[in-house]
């Protein structure tokens, strides 16, 4: 019944291509966006806010760039902590040699840069396939951070070896640095991410997205009905890598304020992989959803005996989360292998019927 | 099938739900302090001992004292297992009571130093963090008394000096800098420049990457150099397989020094017999036979010396953190003559620690004769520029084998006022005055 | 110009120079290397067996290296905390093929990676409540002596690590290949179905190849751990057999052995002489750059077994 899109006539091409061709799903992503940018801001404490939802954000953000290349590509990728790291040091540098340059531009010119990258260690993946070809991307995993930590220029030469976001102000707002504050840093974070997924979303059921899945689906079929593959490929790590990029650049200016090479770590590849795969291969919404699960179960998980009023030493709690976060994976995986798109996909099917069995 | 997956969502929907209820904690009647700890992961055997020190002495001091000036003393530990992102969590959810917050770890120090000074929350990296925090002109908020790695570095290069019979016998003289590939192990590198110009010594740089399991070319290197000396600066797995390593090609062990976070229990315990006569740096003693010892004994663990001995009592990192615990209360207590004797805020707590003046005749009256050096911290000085001393495991025991060797402020202070200016300038900082 | 002559010129002098350093950097490189090796070990199998990445063999190094040390810190003789820690590994697979691989055979090789990922995550929480997170020394009677050939300085402890790596790689030639649950395993390996339809049983084979991994695991722990002490970063050496294991093909043991030496010889070669130009502590991504290089002329790794893609 919730679900019935019957009446829901099309009487336009327009109508029949738009993103979400079903009314109650244009409701749903609009109140969802509404209460994102609204109601959140209202409601939220630092909290939240510092803790729970930029993290979720940047987080989406990431998945979603390596889903497009994981995902809809079919190019397996171990290197988006690298890529996010290209991002968050090229805005650093950047905005201290240009400190009039608005932030948000630098956020973009720094995730070019990131795509230049990209491209370049996408280059063996024309000739190395599937599980190979992490070892491409792992190379530029620890390259990147060894050159981030080794060659002082990225950092201006400062002994400590990080790098800080300095404060800059977009429109008169403080937007990065110390005094900008949480729920500004938050709408920014979530403005980019809702302009990037309509984005990502829009490029998926274009031509490069159709081309991209064909080169994934069967790489060798795809080049006889005309798909280059060098160039479809490159494109995917290029956009991907962008994608990366702007996500590590909010990681240091609209979340941790400064860190060092560390923070984009091999786990940080990891983690973001394994939100795809637990949120869905293939889809815009799994990536948002499993950037959630991976962000956020843990910190309900070491949370949780708290909130029930048990005490335990801390370390105990923390294993006591990593096991249950790893028996949740796997028992998720038992009953839905295919993810949270997937998960969502047969809730969809349901409501359509319910309450009617059939 | 059906009803698993019905199961499975219910079970999401909860904890996403839920996962907002969690949250900071509220304001109570007495002093606070949040401890980001990590008693598991990677650095799990340094952090430990570190986290018990803290626990330990507050604990006695509620326990003997009642508190400090009849405040009682609270603390919360939050796991961090030494992440960044972790430790973002674990500071939301604990600084609205903070009295000051204790990073325990590098990456996450350098992430809260823009964000306390604006939460007025001080900051206590004691020996870590930020070398340029020393300089509270430009971080007002940030403290990383009694001393600095780059003082550490001069020091040890004074130790060196007295060793071989003066500063000019510097002149020739191989030094190697093995260190943690990364901003903490890189840190002594400018210091070790600068001295290696001023007395002529000749200084080898050799990193390794993190988590440091394997070695061998480093110490291949160092074989074919053969340094006169060997200053690391290790953390975690690093410092006893360096150890091993070091004694597998013969290094003579008494002229391999260790920072203060390469020269504990953690890093010579693993690796055995091999580390007999390894040398290390710190500034504080080492070893239970002091008096705040006794009374921890007394107090909190009734006297049952094996459980304490099980929760590290008297290693050197819980001997630090007891020293750091110690300096915290006594900023209590300035803050509290002037504030009166109620819970203090972040904020006084930073005026307190800006006048913290801990005197040998505290000290002793302390508890802590013999095992630190006095501390003095002003407005524009956050470091103290406190002596370090050299102590060396003997199989046993870490036992003290120089005086208190004074560091070179001379060399060091103008290069932390130079790094503080930059960030000041690169952060948009205008220095705070002081008298 | 100065600097193409440090980077392509000066090294080789160098070498050139002293070629008894040189050797004793190769032969080090090759004794690193066979560590590597006896990670990269335990992913070959069970990839081969039964076509999982097991994302968690870094942590079944920990688990096994954790139980045996907190065996001995209790007081059980070394022989019978071995034997008891093998029993543990066994237990593990069992458990592993009841509660992951039962219910979700036939998945995607990419979901049973996931998988792993849990077990990795209850392996690191389960183990570290067990026996804790402090570091423990493990000593198993190892001589760690150093000794002089020739200008060459070897140490025992390596010596004995290749030793072992060798018969470990030779006991599992000979079971891969000349009894019969080697041959089934091998069947399994090349074809799940058809091994089925021989009457091979799946779910045993598959707690044998998690049992043999895990006793993998142990040994590796064994000797990683008398190394570097027990401690949560053991779970971290699984990242250092990567490369080895890209680079010999994720199939092939004798492409563990023969990766690990290649990897081995080519960072100690190239932190020693082009670390010093470059800055240092090249030896992580040099690993990855000269597997990828290997790779491009051989994109299955060296032993892997050839991709034949058929539209």
């Amino acid at each position: 019944m919730i679900y019935l899109e019957a009446g829901q006539y099309k009487t336009t091409y327009e109508d029949d291509q738009a993103i979400f061709p079903i009314a109650q799903d244009r409701y749903l992503v609009l109140a969802a966006v509404l209460v994102a940018f609204v109601a959140v801001p209202l409601v939220a404490n630092e909290y939240w806010l510092q803790a729970l939802l930029i993290p979720f954000l940047i987080f989406s953000l990431a998945a979603i760039g390596l889903n497009l290349l994981t995902g809809y590509a079919g190019q397996l990728s171990l290197g988006t902590g690298g890529f996010m790291a290209v991002g968050a040091y090229m805005t650093y540098k950047i905005t201290t040699a240009f400190p009039e340059l608005n932030i948000l531009l630098v956020f973009i010119f720094s995730g070019l840069i990131a795509a230049a990258v990209g491209i370049v260690f996408g280059l063996p993946s024309l000739r190395i396939k599937g599980f190979y070809l992490a070892v491409a991307t792992l190379a530029a995993q620890f390259f990147i951070q060894w050159l981030f930590n080794k060659v002082a220029w990225f950092y201006n030469y400062n002994p400590s070896g990080t790098i800080t976001a300095p404060p800059r102000e977009v429109f008169g707002v403080m937007v990065t640095g110390p005094e900008a504050t949480a729920t500004v840093r938050y709408l920014v974070a979530l403005s980019l991410l809702v302009l990037f997924a309509l984005a990502a979303k829009n490029l998926v059921r274009g031509r490069i997205g159709r081309s991209w899945m064909a080169i994934r689906d069967m790489d060798i079929a795809a080049e006889i009905i005309g798909i280059r593959p060098l160039p479809t490929k490159l494109l995917a790590f290029a956009i991907s890598s962008f994608y990366c990029g702007v996500a590590g650049a909010m990681m240091i200016f609209l979340w941790l304020g400064s860190a060092e090479t560390l923070a984009f770590d091999i786990n940080v590849s990891f983690q973001v992989l394994f939100m795809i795969i637990i949120g869905g291969l293939g889809s815009i919404l799994g990536s948002l959803l499993g950037a959630a699960f991976i962000t956020l179960v843990p910190i309900f998980l070491i949370n949780a005996p708290a909130l029930v009023g048990v005490h335990m030493e801390v370390a105990l709690e923390r294993h006591i989360e990593s096991i249950v976060f790893g028996a949740m994976i796997v028992y998720f995986l038992i009953v839905e292998p295919n993810g949270f798109a997937r998960f969502w996909q047969i809730t969809k099917q349901k409501l359509r019927r319910w309450p009617f069995p059939y | 099938m059906t009803h698993r997956r019905t199961m499975l969502a219910g079970m999401l929907g909860v904890v996403f739900a839920l996962v907002f209820i969690a949250g900071p904690v509220a304001a109570q009647n007495d002093q606070f302090f949040p401890l980001l700890v990590y008693r598991t992961g990677p650095y799990a055997p340094n952090g430990i001992p570190s986290a018990n020190g803290f626990r330990d002495y507050y604990d006695m001091v509620n326990k003997r004292d009642g508190g400090v000036n009849g405040v009682k003393i609270s603390w919360e530990e939050c796991e961090t297992s030494y992440d960044t992102k972790r430790g973002v969590e674990c500071y939301e959810k604990l600084k609205a009571r903070a009295t000051v917050v204790h990073p325990f770890s590098t990456g996450i120090t350098y992430q809260l130093i823009p964000k306390a000074a604006v939460d007025q929350v001080p900051l206590w990296s004691s020996g870590y963090g930020r070398t340029a925090t020393a300089d509270g002109t430009v971080f007002p908020w940030a403290f990383n008394a009694p001393t600095t790695y780059w003082a550490q570095a001069s020091a040890v290069i004074n130790y060196i000096a007295q060793q071989e019979g003066g500063m000019d016998k510097l002149k020739g003289k191989k030094i190697a800098h093995v260190y943690h590939n990364s901003p903490y192990g890189k840190e002594a590198n400018p210091t070790l420049e600068v001295l290696a110009q001023k007395f002529g010594y000749e200084l080898t740089l050799l990193a390794v990457d993190h988590p440091g399991q394997e070695q061998k070319a480093t110490w291949l290197q160092i074989r074919r150099l053969r340094p006169d000396y060997i200053y690391m600066s290790s953390w975690g797995v690093m410092g006893q397989v360096a150890v091993k390593e070091a004694a597998a090609i013969s290094f003579p062990m008494d002229h391999f020094i260790g920072n203060w976070w390469s020269a504990s229990e953690a890093e010579v315990v693993p690796a055995g017999s091999a580390a007999n006569g390894y040398k290390g740096a710190t500034f504080n003693g080492a070893g239970p036979n002091w008096p705040v010892h006794q009374d921890i004994l007394k107090h909190v663990y009734n006297g049952d010396q094996a459980k304490a001995k099980e929760n590290n009592w008297g290693e050197v990192l819980y001997n630090r953190t007891l020293v750091g615990a110690m300096a915290n209360l006594e900023a209590v207590r300035v803050a509290q003559k002037r504030y009166g004797n109620r819970v203090i805020t972040g904020a006084e707590m930073r005026w307190g620690m800006d006048n913290l003046d801990i005197t040998a005749a505290r000290i002793k009256e302390l508890g802590f004769d013999g095992m630190m050096r006095p501390l003095r911290i002003t407005c524009a000085d956050h470091e103290g520029s406190g002596p370090v001393l050299i102590q060396q495991w003997d199989g046993a025991k870490w036992n003290p084998v120089s005086d208190w060797i004074p560091v070179m402020r001379d060399v060091v202070r103008p290069m932390i006022e130079q790094s503080a200016m930059e960030y000041a300038k690169e952060n948009n900082i205008t220095p705070r005055k002081c008298e | 110009m100065e600097l193409l002559i440090q980077v392509f010129v000066a090294p080789f002098l160098d070498m050139a120079g002293s070629p008894v350093f040189l050797l004793e950097v190769i032969i080090n490189g090759l004794l690193t290397g066979v560590m590597y090796s006896l990670v990269a070990l335990g992913f070959v199998l069970i990839f081969k067996a039964s076509g999982v990445f097991n994302f968690a063999q870094g942590a079944m190094v920990l688990f096994a290296a954790l139980t045996l040390v907190g065996l001995i810190e209790r007081g059980v003789p070394g022989w019978l905390a071995i034997v008891i820690s093998l029993g543990v590994m066994v237990a593990l697979a069992y458990a592993v093929e009841r509660w992951m691989l039962r219910p979700l055979v036939n998945q995607a090789p990419i979901i049973l990676f996931m998988a792993t990922i849990g077990l990795n995550f209850v392996l690191e929480g389960s183990g570290q409540i067990a026996w804790g997170s402090n570091v423990k020394e493990l000593d198993i009677g190892i001589p760690d002596a150093s000794f002089d050939v020739g200008g060459i300085l070897l140490n025992e402890f390596d010596i004995y690590a290749a030793l072992v790596a060798a018969i470990l790689v030779a006991g599992l030639a000979v079971f891969f290949q000349k009894t019969a649950v080697g041959r089934a395993l091998r069947a399994v390996a090349d074809n799940h179905q058809a091994a089925l339809a021989v009457g091979i049983p799946l779910k045993t084979i598959w707690i044998i190849v998690w049992s043999v991994a895990g006793a993998v695991a142990l040994v590796a722990g064994i000797m990683w751990g008398a190394k570097s002490g027990v401690q949560f970063s053991l779970a971290l050496i699984a990242l250092k057999a990567l490369p080895v294991l890209i680079l010999g093909g994720f199939t092939s043991v004798p492409g563990a052995i023969i990766g690990g030496l290649i990897i081995g010889v080519g960072e100690k070669i190239a932190e020693v002489y082009w670390g010093p130009v470059i800055g240092g502590a090249i030896e992580n991504w040099f690993a990855y750059m000269l597997a990828l290089v290997f790779l491009m002329f051989r994109p299955q790794g060296l032993f892997g077994e050839v991709i034949i893609e058929r539209v």
